[in-house]
């Protein structure tokens, strides 16, 4: 059979990494929450279509001004668990300016073609195949949608609310 | 048995939409379990209806609407025949499988479903025959019970003297299961059903189109079936109804078409099947309905559940013979579709791989969420076999699945 160009550059070697060995893959509890104006916040995230479910949990710190921690599980798709795996690594530290402009780039990168992606992204750059596959999507955006909420909702100490993919 | 009697090339060529190429491969179509294709004959008499005959039915009093009416009564004739009803009263119009099933759960599982009754269905249920009768439950205050499926995919029938109580109201289970391919006993269902005072409803989804049906010989109360799964356009479905049970079965919806008269407090409704079929009904769906039991009945649903099984057993002796890292989900013994995993990939990774290569499969849960929970599965990928499918198509699937294995691996 003749390779496929956009089957290679989706399922890339490192990709496929990620999807078999993911990092920062477990959870947060309430006792991570130890210093003043921490809360350890979580979101399911359901894409009911397929089935994938993932769970991010994330500490903000600085009343919610820093994603200070960030961690997943879940089961699914190649693409959603590489995606969830490299969101931990890229978003783990940051400002939550920071986050939100990596959460605009990513979806656009992951939605369109784009010519000159921003150095923000990095490993991201990865992800870049998807969009020429407009039914994986949501496959790619799972755990993005369940930080995003996770962001909105750094108010309780421990929160757990659903989103759908 | 053979299928030999049959120009199966022929029958293939009846399909427009098969000859075409996706991604630069030819089209391989197993993905009929979902929704079968539609050959020639159906399109053109729906384009004919249009052309020619389109008006309201039971309403005019001029020339094309006693066509159209004659067309839809044709097309209700055809489908009780295909069935083998006792009248074609006992046929009513619906959307397909799913309102077939919610009209029932409503219209007689509301009068006749009380607080402490049992509602017994099976763990491998599609949603649409699971979700209607949670919905009446919660109503109700009636409880759901389930024939468990073991692990070969089958009902594990040894319950079902415990299950099986004078409690249950209702026992509502598949013909077939559409990620199983399991093929349950349902004259056998149906006769346990009756012995407890319990009407049987069956879910003919997956059959109708593939094997003879018989509603007698089977002893079912209602049976639902879609026209899109078996040649007919989408939208269009049947609900048979035994004239005994459809007789006390309250209305489903109100409007036009299912009343005798009307005043401001009060209406008194038609009997069965009108009664359930309130409002303009999809009548170009009905003829088409009515053209793909014509076309299915040509061919012979002997021979049809012939050749598929044939291409399952095929499919299923390459698979394990030749491709790594794949197990099949399921009895031995099925209808003509096969769920399976495979060890390096993902269902939807699979699936977007062989999208690639123009084989359209399904992957994920079809929905059937609880079985796969049940079975560990975070879904499967399904290969489903319809009459125009071949052998040879099933050899480039095998070639795709073995890149597939290395690819992912
Ligand atoms: C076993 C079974 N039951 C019910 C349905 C629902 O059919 P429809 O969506 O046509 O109402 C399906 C279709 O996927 C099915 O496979």
């Amino acid at each position: 059979m003749i390779p496929n160009s956009d089957l290679e550059e989706l399922y890339q070697q490192v990709l496929l990494d990620h999807s078999r060995r993911p990092r920062n893959f477990g959870e947060l509890s309430e006792a991570d929450a130890t210093e003043a104006g921490e809360k350890v916040v979580k979101v399911q995230g359901d894409n009911p279509s397929c089935g994938d479910e993932i769970v991010v949990s994330v500490k903000l710190a600085d009343t919610g001004l820093k994603l200070a921690d960030i961690k997943f599980t879940g089961q699914g798709c190649a693409i959603s668990q590489a995606s969830a795996s490299l969101m931990t690594i890229k978003t783990k530290g940051r400002s939550r300016a920071e986050v939100e402009e990596l959460i605009a780039a990513f979806h656009d990168l992951i939605t369109k073609q784009t010519e000159n992606p921003p150095d923000i992204l990095g490993d991201l750059q990865l992800l870049q195949g998807v969009w020429r596959f407009p039914q994986r999507v949501k496959c790619a955006t799972l755990a993005w949608r369940a930080l995003e909420q996770a962001l909105r909702e750094g108010s309780a100490s421990v929160v757990t609310t659903e989103v759908e993919g | 048995m053979t299928s030999d009697s049959v120009n199966w090339e022929a029958v293939r060529a009846d399909f427009p939409i098969l000859h075409q190429e996706v991604r630069g491969n030819p089209l391989i179509y197993f993905d009929s379990a979902a929704s079968s294709q539609k050959p020639r004959q159906v399109i053109d008499a729906l384009t004919r209806y249009y052309e020619h005959d389109n008006a309201n039915v039971h309403r005019g009093l001029h020339e094309l609407s006693s066509r159209a009416t004659d067309a839809f009564e044709a097309a209700r004739n055809k489908v009780a025949k295909f069935l083998n009803a006792a009248s074609a009263d006992e046929i009513i119009f619906t959307r397909g499988t799913t309102e077939g099933i919610n009209l029932v759960a409503q219209a007689y599982g509301t009068r006749y479903v009380k607080e402490g009754d049992a509602i017994l269905l099976t763990e491998m249920e599609h949603h649409s025959n699971l979700v209607p009768w949670q919905l009446l439950a919660e109503r109700t205050g009636a409880s759901l019970r389930f024939v468990p499926v073991l692990e070969d995919g089958t009902l594990d029938l040894s319950k079902l003297p415990e299950l099986l109580t004078p409690e249950v109201k209702i026992f509502s289970f598949t013909h077939i299961s559409n990620s199983l391919g399991t093929v349950n006993p349902v004259a056998d269902l149906c006769r346990a059903a009756r012995a407890v005072g319990a009407i049987s409803v069956v879910d003919a989804a997956q059959s109708a189109g593939h094997l003879p049906v018989d509603v007698q010989a089977l002893g079912c109360d209602f049976l639902a079936l879609s026209g899109h799964k078996m040649c007919a356009p989408t939208g269009i479905g049947a609900l048979y109804g035994r004239a005994e049970v459809l007789e006390k079965t309250p209305p489903y919806h109100g409007g036009g078409e299912m009343i005798v008269s009307v005043s401001l407090h009060k209406s008194t409704y038609k009997e069965a099947p009108h009664r359930f079929e309130a409002g303009t009904p999809n009548i170009a769906g009905a003829v088409g309905l009515g053209a793909a039991v014509d076309y299915l009945e040509s061919i012979g649903r002997q021979n049809i559940a012939a050749h598929d099984g044939e291409l399952v057993r095929y499919a299923q002796q390459r698979m394990e013979a030749d491709v790594p890292g794949i197990r099949i989900i399921g009895p031995r013994d099925r209808s003509g579709l096969v769920g399976f995993v495979m060890e390096s990939a993902h269902p939807h990774d699979l699936t977007t791989y062989a999208d690639r290569y123009g084989l359209a499969l399904r992957g994920g849960h079809h929905c059937n969420q609880p079985l796969m929970k049940k079975f560990k599965l975070p879904g499967t990928s399904r290969a489903s076999f319809y009459f125009y499918n071949t052998k040879e198509e099933i050899d480039r699937m095998i070639t795709i699945l073995q890149e597939a294995a290395r690819f992912f691996s």
